[in-house]
């Protein structure tokens, strides 16, 4: 049987939860609840071949969002990824995710992401960590 | 861990020698044989490059094992299972080399040890929860992979394959998790 003083506490660790996750993930424009989520989806979808910090099948993943396309240091990027030129913004992360072989065919990303959500939410992770634009 | 000793046989010595046998053959003698077997028309051809994503990935996977097996983190039993599941990468590193090979590619090698252990940062891990918790991300991820890009596949028998190999990355998810004390996801559509 629960106290209402353990039911406090409980709801007060969930209330000192959330205050953190908004902290840790407060930036101008991006809401700390799709960054959570995004950061389910992200841990779900990419981390087979990516890490935020780290190059592995994919280059790493932070400050990602303004960043010159095919510019990871000593990562080997696919001629087609090299040609794409520009810089990954939110926009072109979303036609990216829509369909990499179709945005730069010869590219070594066959992973794609039909629902428009899961693209917002997965981008609003990718903003969060990154460099504020 | 709750890997159950008694039911797995082998050593830790067994582990190594396979290992060491293991790095040293990779490049060659892996390559040979084994898998389902899956005739290669020139159609694969179109594929070559989803299988070789693929294939990178499973020699991410084997890497990661052998080198926790090393690592002298693990216990007996947890040894034993990390060293079936090598075992299932190596064979569908196999399979995919295969059908890289026979359309007529050269299948994508793995990456040194070195680049291994910076990549997967293999030195933080202090302990075989830490091994165990890396191992479940990994297979969660590549369960998840296999099946995000089947879509992008053309030959139906290769899609088969990348359904298989899924599944067995789920399985190892499983066992892992399951391990570790992790949760049951209560969503459906765990993986993908």
């Amino acid at each position: 049987m629960r106290t209402p003083l353990r039911w406090t506490l409980q709801l007060g660790g969930v209330a000192a939860a959330g205050l953190l996750a908004t902290t840790m993930f407060a930036r101008p424009g991006i809401a700390a609840d799709d960054v959570a989520a995004g950061q389910m989806l992200y841990q779900s979808k990419c981390t087979g071949c990516h890490s935020v910090d780290a190059d592995r099948i994919g280059p790493r993943h932070r400050n990602v969002v303004g960043r010159k396309v095919a510019s990871v240091p000593g990562f080997n990027y696919s001629p087609a990824l090299k040609k794409l030129g520009g810089v990954w913004t939110p926009a072109r992360l979303d036609q990216w995710l829509s369909g990499t072989q179709k945005m730069a065919p010869g590219s070594r990303m066959y992973l794609e992401i039909d629902d428009p959500t899961q693209r917002r939410l997965l981008i609003a992770y990718l903003k969060s960590v990154s460099k504020p634009q | 861990m709750d890997f159950d000793d008694r039911s797995l046989a082998g050593s830790r010595r067994t582990f190594l020698h396979q290992a060491g046998a293991l790095t040293l053959g990779a490049g060659a003698a892996g390559l040979i044989g084994a898998g389902p077997a899956i005739a290669a028309p020139p159609r694969f051809r179109s594929d070559v490059g989803v299988i070789q994503t693929a294939l990178a990935l499973e020699h991410e996977g084997i890497a990661a094992y052998r080198l926790a097996g090393k690592s002298g983190l693990l216990s007996k039993g947890t040894l034993q299972v990390a060293t079936i599941f090598m075992g299932h990468h190596e064979a569908h590193r196999d399979s995919l080399a295969k059908v890289v090979m026979q359309a007529g590619a050269k299948p994508v090698e793995p990456k040194s040890d070195a680049q291994y252990v910076a990549e997967l940062n293999l030195a933080s891990l202090k302990s075989e929860k830490d091994v165990v918790a890396l191992a479940t991300m990994l297979e969660h991820g590549a369960a998840s992979a296999y099946l995000g890009q089947i879509t992008a596949i053309r030959d139906p028998k290769l899609a088969n394959l990348f359904a298989s190999i899924s599944a067995d990355e789920a399985t190892h998810w499983t066992t892992l998790n399951a391990a570790g004390g992790g949760q049951i996801p209560k969503s459906a559509y765990i993986f993908g």
